[in-house]
């Protein structure tokens, strides 16, 4: 787990990237796919268990119709005796106001708009077949004994999952109420994991208490310094006004501890999320490199080629919505393959109909480019409409997870991910396939490539095809993150121009350390000078860069550089 | 002596142009001023700082030639010199508004009392001075220019990593003048003014009077271009452009033609951006857009490139037929604007003068022809002074 600190040195070579990968992977399979989700806050009152006869969870909640106030905190009190997770959704929708008695005689949930389901056993239920409805009211003293049954269930559940997210959840909400509760399941705790958690929660409680000895307080402070995140900096910070002068020393030792701990993670924090940048970044760019560094010309449409992409995502995702909702989460799966053929043919159209008349003049090149750009742009604008087009997260995609002093998005994570897997398989197709040895040749001379019987025209618009469809898969990747909107491309156009004069063109490598290296600088300076700024110096250095190395980081050299 | 001398520096055409030019702004105004309301050749009130910011486009446009078409440079950057003069411009006329700002604060600008800012920044200071404010909208620009084609020209960056570098300036340009604390008025821009030179800014006279000013800028700018082209330095522009390692190797220091070209350009667009401002009544950071500066790009090709009269003949055509599309058919505008692009490069890279020009050459050789096959001899053709060179750039 700690492995994942690695990251910073693994942008270098081939060998650890892939190692990277494979780690990642790994991870991915490790953590399962979901965090936990936060369960409600758990309540002030100790929980007020009512005598009731033993009685399952349908007949219980079926006694809720009709109930009293008294009754229902009779019944709370049963569903806590019962002592079964299956009584929380329950206990939840009660607690939010979405359990409903209905006129036909079922308990239902609301959980949507119109959509219900059966409070015992959790099936869906036809919200027309439901007939009238009326949610159960509750006042704030059965409110904070429902918030104390539901912590009580969860810190003595059989799942070991759902303990810790208790325990968490104690930890983020310390209350002195929640003390005994805690004590008494922390005695029976077997599980390692969970008893540090539940330890930590109790080091919260203790400080934040304010009423607790000296030697707690260090020892809380202990437990807390070891944990040593911004909420564990925070409690002893809070507790360092009000502790008796005994537990100072310890508490400022813990302070300075995890203040060390966060610069590390902090660090590593803006490491990831440089990565993440270049990641985008290197998804953008890579196409441009490819037909800049064959063709030396500078495709302004190419950001379209990502927003064309962007919009092939939308469209697939939502014909996979309508005709086959339940594979939704494989719509992006489709949406890869899909987005690189449209862009891959619409980058051969337009390197047959324009690009091919204007070889040996980049310059007007890049001004039709920039043209076609602009027609792109209107039309789709005229087509899909100007606002921002909404695309879905899968559910794999969504959600974050924490990794030490971390914090991962998933999204970002398959984006990474995806980055390298395109940037592996390009380096597959230039260096190990006949069209790549074809294209470095006209590459490196396109004269001597044509005399010895390479189709240099048939090349190029393969390569353009090929820059293209990359793209295309930029706009897969990107339509997660970015709003889907005709303008998608140009916020990413001379980024991408950035990373390739920054890289040079000589080969893929040059895009994937250009990128990793501007996504990079970006973040360590942001929390300094701000985006802005931060941007604004990253494309002065590049202006100042340039000067020294005018063909950028990887140039090529000897004859081919003087084409 | 020295006009009979420059008359024949300059050959005919050119000032043909340039008295054109003096005409018009001497003959728009007056027919603004003098005709009565209604009079079939009055201009409309609101023509002139329409007319007026055209011509300001087209010293914006010439300014650009002057270094893609005779220097070969393609810099994506133009418009932020030109914003860079229209802000030194709109510092001076905020400093104008003096106290009858919405604040009433007799020193600072609106936006600033806005911000909480107690005084002048250091950098705004002067401004309320119109001589200096004059001096800075070209030489703000100029120092711009010299520094960074100071060091793109010395390290040979060239073709398009110069091309897309003039577009990260603008670009870091642009994202700086967006933010509020560079004290430029931010996302707003500067705006509300009222007074230039003790007149009021939207009064007829002086929108006269701004327009005469653009007017005469475009018919000095003109005059100064053509008398370059037609020198020794230009005739070294022309060799750098086509061959810029051959002219290298005889001797010449191609980076010091560019750097004069590039710096005197930027100057010239300053002085187009200082006259814009007043005229339309906003400077904000837009202006530094990249896609403005390809649209003057556009221009200039549209007109044709490596000729003086042409990017002032594109830059009218274009940005009228941008006013009036962009009001009847907002639709079709970036379609049309686009396919002008890929229409001109690929089918007239000499612009509409090299249409006439070819158009020309061609009767030229079937009367030739003709008389030839008549037994007479050809007249020797007078050289064509403002021709078009061949226009070729080294090989990718």
């Amino acid at each position: 787990m700690r492995g994942f600190a690695r990251f910073p040195g693994a942008c270098g070579f081939a060998r650890s990237l892939r190692a990277l990968a494979a780690f990642l992977l790994l991870f991915v399979l490790a953590f399962g796919l979901r965090t936990a989700q936060a369960q409600e806050p758990a309540g002030e009152a100790a929980p007020a268990f009512a005598e009731a006869a033993p009685q399952d969870l349908a007949g219980i909640v079926a006694g809720m119709r009709d109930a009293d106030l008294s009754g229902l905190r009779a019944s709370v009190g049963a569903l806590g005796a019962l002592g079964e997770v299956e009584a929380l959704p329950v206990l939840q929708a009660l607690a939010a106001g979405t359990l409903n008695q209905s006129a036909s005689g079922a308990m239902a949930i609301r959980i949507g708009p119109d959509r219900f389901v059966e409070a015992a056993t959790g099936e869906p239920l036809e919200a027309a077949s439901l007939g009238a409805l009326k949610a159960l009211r509750i006042n704030n003293a059965l409110r904070r004994d429902i918030a104390a049954v539901i912590g009580g269930l969860t810190l003595r559940n059989e799942d070991p999952a759902v303990r810790r997210s208790a325990a968490a959840q104690m930890f983020a909400s310390p209350d002195p109420a929640n003390l005994p509760l805690l004590e008494e399941a922390l005695a029976g705790e077997e599980d390692s994991r969970v008893r540090r958690l539940m330890e930590q929660a109790r080091a919260a409680i203790l400080l934040r208490g304010g009423s607790a000895s000296a030697e707690e307080i260090t020892q809380a402070a202990g437990i807390l310094a070891a944990r040593g995140d911004r909420a564990s900096l925070g409690l002893l910070n809070g507790a360092l006004a009000s502790a008796p002068e005994a537990a100072r020393p310890a508490l400022q030792e813990a302070v300075a501890k995890v203040r060390n701990r966060l610069a590390y993670w902090g660090i590593g924090q803006n490491v990831w999320s440089g990565i993440s940048l270049g990641s985008v970044l290197l998804l953008a760019a890579i196409g441009l490199a490819i037909t800049f560094g064959v063709m030396g010309v500078i495709n302004m449409a190419h950001g379209e080629m990502v927003m064309i992409g962007a919009y092939v995502t939308f469209v697939v995702q939502n014909l996979v919505r309508t005709h086959h909702p339940g594979l939704f989460d494989v719509s992006l799966a489709i949406a890869v393959p899909a987005a690189f053929l449209v862009t891959g043919l619409v980058g051969v159209a337009i390197e047959r109909g324009i690009i091919r008349w204007l070889y040996g003049r980049p310059l007007e090149t890049l001004l039709a480019t920039w043209g076609l750009s602009l027609i792109i742009q209107q039309g789709v604008r005229s087509i899909f409409g100007a606002t921002n087009q909404n695309v879905g997260n899968p559910s794999w995609m969504s959600g974050a997870f924490e990794l030490g002093g971390l914090t991962i998005t998933w999204n970002r994570l398959w984006i990474l991910v995806f980055a390298l897997a395109v940037f592996a398989l390009l380096l597959v197709v230039l260096n190990r396939t006949f069209f790549g040895l074809q294209m470095r040749a006209v590459t490196q001379n396109r004269r001597m490539a044509s005399a010895m019987g390479v189709r240099t025209p048939w090349v190029d618009a393969l390569t353009f095809g090929l820059g293209s469809g990359v793209a295309g898969l930029a706009g897969v990747a990107l339509s997660q993150i970015d709003n889907v909107s005709p303008n998608l491309g140009q916020g990413y156009i001379i980024d991408s121009f950035m990373v390739v004069v920054f890289g040079g063109v000589g080969n893929l490598w040059g895009a994937l350390v250009g990128a990793m290296t501007l996504g990079i600088a970006n973040k360590f300076l942001e929390p300094y000078w701000g985006a802005v700024l931060a941007k604004i110096a990253i494309l002065v250095f590049i202006i100042l860069f340039i000067q020294y190395r005018p063909r950028g980081l990887f140039a090529l050299k000897g004859r081919a550089a003087e084409a | 002596m020295i006009a009979g001398g420059l008359f024949n520096r300059l050959g005919s055409r050119a000032l043909w142009v340039a008295g054109i030019l003096l005409a018009i702004a001497v003959l728009a105004p007056l027919s603004n001023l003098a005709l009565p309301e209604g009079h079939a050749l009055r201009l409309p009130n609101h023509m002139m700082p329409l007319l007026g910011k055209y011509l300001t486009y087209a010293t914006l446009a010439l300014a650009l030639d002057l270094v893609w078409g005779y220097c070969g440079i393609l810099s994506l950057g133009h418009a932020a010199f030109f914003a860079l003069g229209g802000y030194a411009m709109g510092m001076h006329l905020m400093r104008q508004i003096g106290p009858y700002g919405v604040y009433a604060n007799p020193v600072l600008p609106d936006f600033m009392v806005f911000l909480g800012w107690k005084e002048l920044p250091w950098y705004w200071l002067g401004f309320d001075q119109f001589w200096f404010a004059a001096l800075t909208t070209m030489f703000a620009p100029g120092l711009l220019a010299f520094l960074f084609g100071w060091l793109a020209f010395k390290s040979r960056v060239t073709g398009v990593y110069l091309s897309i570098i003039t577009q990260a300036m603008t670009y870091a340009l642009m994202l700086a003048f967006f933010r509020n604390d560079m004290g430029f008025g931010g996302n707003n821009g500067l705006t509300g003014f009222r007074e230039i030179l003790g007149r009021p800014i939207a009064a007829p006279e002086t929108r006269a009077a701004l327009f005469s000013a653009s007017a005469i800028l475009l018919a000095l700018c003109f005059l100064l271009c053509s008398l370059i082209v037609r020198s020794k330095l230009g005739k070294l522009m022309i060799a750098v452009r086509d061959a810029e390692s051959r002219a290298r190797f005889l001797g010449y220091r191609a980076d010091h033609v560019k750097l004069f070209v590039f710096t005197l350009s930027a100057m010239m667009a300053g002085l187009a951006g200082a006259l814009h401002t007043p005229q339309v009544g906003i400077i904000n950071p837009g202006a530094f857009d990249p896609g403005a500066s390809i649209e003057v790009v556009i221009w200039a090709a549209v007109g044709g490139r490596g000729t003086l009269i042409g990017p002032i003949l594109g830059a009218g055509l274009v940005s009228a037929g941008k006013s009036w599309f962009t009001t009847s058919f907002p639709e079709i505008w970036l379609f049309l604007l686009g396919g002008l692009f890929v229409f001109v490069t690929l089918f007239m890279p000499r612009g509409i003068l090299g249409v006439f020009a070819s158009l020309r050459a061609g009767w030229a050789a079937r009367r030739a022809s003709a008389r030839k096959q008549a037994g007479v001899d050809p007249d020797p053709e007078p050289s064509e002074p403002e021709s078009a060179p061949v226009l070729r750039e080294a090989a990718p």
